[in-house]
């Protein structure tokens, strides 16, 4: 198995590298011509209004956070989904509860308006 | 030349580098990608210990979303070229003897500790065996993660929509 | 015929063999790993500018135009117009825009959907390697994109990129849920997470009797469904390109770059969407599995349908509203998913009773 991850080593060293050579090759080719109008913020083409702030919206909090917590659930559920051809119905029910605790979740969610996009 | 133990060193001191980044650095954002290059090194010493399952969820949760959350929290809540917090170091003289008596406690502890290391043939196949300890052995503990991690949800519902 | 079936695995075990004769087993064991790595590597762009011209025809005749048609005949040439584009154009950095922030995401996001390949099944023993993870490591790798992305809209000290960025990780979160749930009910039919063995449950002894994946009814249709529309947002496609949309946030995250970076980005698209194909082939639709023809030959046959689908999509259908779009993941894909899963596991049980 640790050859296995040698390999997974080596590829994701390499494709780490791999996308630096066209940017780098592309600063040799490319011209530099900096000026202050091209390095300012793009605004559709007006100057920039107000600071770069965004307006906090704690929906996209809120999504990341149902995320991790489905994520975590999908991970428990992956070792069950693999052996669950040798384990007998005990699992599946003990599986079905713990689904069912984290549905009473969503739908919680769903009802306190966890899911609009405000 | 014991090439797991070399490897191992890079790990660790790829892990302690994204570590201390996360704790020197003056730009928050900069240290939670530090953060993440922890993450990442941890995740490495799991694929050394043969556990892949744990190197794939390692990858999956904490880069995939417990980093993308605490991205999202410091990027809301600073703006784009948000001012970093004072930093008070006035704290300093006596942080540094706590962590001096922490490490004079631990250090002897770790080394005189006798840590029993297993001389069977890792498992394979990983992913399956865990599947049948949890549903056998750790059935209970399987649902309580359930329990807790609804609790997490249901809470971070409530504060976030406090106001 | 057993010869060009088998010509890839037959190439490299001569190599291998050949470099025994010279060199130490270690140092051979690394050249082949270097040998394999560099071949997927090269790969994956010659299989991106051959998308970025068939997206462009098969859009194009989609909407009742021509296409490229100028750069040599029927416009073949235009990739290389493209690349050529790339590279000399001029690489314009925001002022006090976070320099590595804005150098390294492009380079993250192009890189992640490379790494995924080294498990995608190729042909009969044609695979990077064959780990005992195999789909839960494509999941894994692909899922630190939303970090690429946000650094992207970060480090533009743009606020509309912010904004960009931050919808396009909303988004791509919001879908690897059903996503992963999807798998789980492949996992289950299987029985293994190792993509070969996941190839070689659709046919021959071990399989259910079913054939094909998809053809598992009624759960691996909807499987499909679920995974296939996930893929399509998790790729930024139409109809869920939001993130992209232009008339509506400028470019999103991607606003601030140019040239090659901008390249990258598109590098980074281009190649998960092909994964993505090659996932779904994998999982359904018996990845390299076909009579006559050698089992690489039907890979890029069936990816390539599943590539000509995406590009399908992307000219017909109009682009989902963002409110509609998340909507349509947490409410609806979310427990369709889980409830796939749990027929799944119904339907398993009882067939394992009746036999």
């Amino acid at each position: 198995m640790l050859q296995d991850y040698t390999y997974v080593g080596l590829m994701t060293v390499i494709a780490l590298i791999f996308p630096i050579i066209p940017v780098a090759l592309a600063k040799i080719l490319s011209p530099k011509k900096p000026s202050p109008i091209k390095n300012d913020i793009y605004e559709c083409g007006l100057e920039t209004i107000g600071d770069s702030w965004i307006q906090f919206r704690v929906q996209y909090y809120l999504y990341a956070l149902l995320f991790v917590v489905f994520d975590v659930e999908t991970v428990f559920l992956f070792p069950w989904a693999v052996s669950y051809g040798v384990l007998g119905w005990f699992a599946l029910i003990e599986t079905f509860i713990f689904v069912a605790i984290l549905l009473l979740g969503l739908a919680y969610a769903w009802r306190k308006g966890a899911l609009e996009w405000v | 030349m014991d090439i797991p133990l070399l490897v191992f060193l890079a790990l660790a001191v790829v892990t302690v580098i994204g570590a201390l980044g996360t704790v020197l650095m003056r730009n928050i954002v900069h240290s939670a990608l530090f953060l993440i290059v922890s993450f990442v090194g941890v995740a490495g010493i799991y694929v050394l210990l043969e556990a892949d399952f744990l190197f794939a969820i390692q990858i999956l949760i904490y880069v995939g979303a417990v980093a993308t959350l605490i991205l999202f929290g410091v990027m809301l809540t600073r703006g784009v070229r948000g001012e970093q917090p004072q930093l008070n170091n006035q704290f300093l003289p006596a942080a540094i003897m706590a962590i001096l008596l922490f490490v004079v406690v631990l250090v002897p502890v770790i080394l005189n500790s006798i840590w029993p290391s297993s001389t069977q043939q890792a498992p394979t196949a990983t992913t399956a065996l865990l599947g049948q300890e949890l549903m056998g052995t750790y059935a209970l503990p399987f649902e309580v993660a359930g329990v807790l991690l609804l609790i997490a949800l249901v809470g971070a519902i409530i504060v976030a929509r406090e106001h | 015929m057993d010869a060009i079936n088998n010509l890839f695995p037959n190439l490299s075990a001569a190599l291998d063999s050949l470099l025994r004769r010279f060199l130490p087993g270690t140092v051979v064991d690394i050249v082949m790993m270097l040998v394999s790595i560099v071949t997927i590597l090269l790969l994956l762009p010659v299989v991106f500018l051959i998308m970025t011209y068939l997206e462009r025809k098969i859009v194009a005749r989609i909407q009742d135009r021509w296409g490229p048609n100028r750069a040599g005949p029927w416009g073949i040439l235009q990739p290389f117009a493209d690349m050529i584009k790339m590279f000399t154009k001029e690489d314009i950095v925001p002022a006090k825009a976070d320099k590595i922030i804005h150098f390294l995401a492009p380079v993250i996001v192009a890189a992640l959907p490379f790494i995924a390949f080294t498990v995608i099944p190729f042909g009969r023993g044609m695979i990077g390697r064959d780990l005992n993870i195999g789909i839960l490591f494509i999941v894994a790798v692909t899922s630190p994109a939303a970090i690429g992305i946000l650094m992207a809209g970060w480090g533009s000290n743009n606020k509309y990129s912010l904004l960009g960025g931050m919808r396009a990780v909303a988004q791509l979160v919001s879908y690897e849920v059903p996503m992963g749930l999807s798998i789980l009910v492949i996992v289950m039919l299987a029985g293994s997470l190792s993509m070969q063995k996941i190839v070689e449950a659709q046919s021959g002894p071990g399989n259910l009797g079913i054939g094909w994946f998809i053809f598992a009814i009624p759960v691996g249709p909807i499987a499909f469904f679920t995974y296939f529309f996930s893929a399509v947002a998790e790729t930024n496609r139409a109809p869920f390109d939001i993130p992209e949309g232009e008339s509506e946030i400028v470019a999103g995250y991607h606003t601030e770059y140019t040239g090659m970076k901008f390249g990258l980005f598109q590098m980074g698209e281009y190649v998960s969407v092909f994964g993505q194909s090659c996932i779904v082939t994998t999982l359904f639709f018996g990845g390299w599995q076909g009579p006559l023809l050698p089992p690489y030959v039907w890979f890029f046959l069936k990816a390539f349908a599943v590539v000509f689908v995406f590009m399908w999509l992307r000219g017909t259908l109009p682009r989902l509203r963002v409110d509609e779009l998340m909507g349509f993941a947490w409410k609806f894909m979310v427990p369709l998913s889980l409830a796939n899963i749990f027929l799944t596991g119904i339907l398993i049980r009882l067939v394992q009773i009746i036999s």
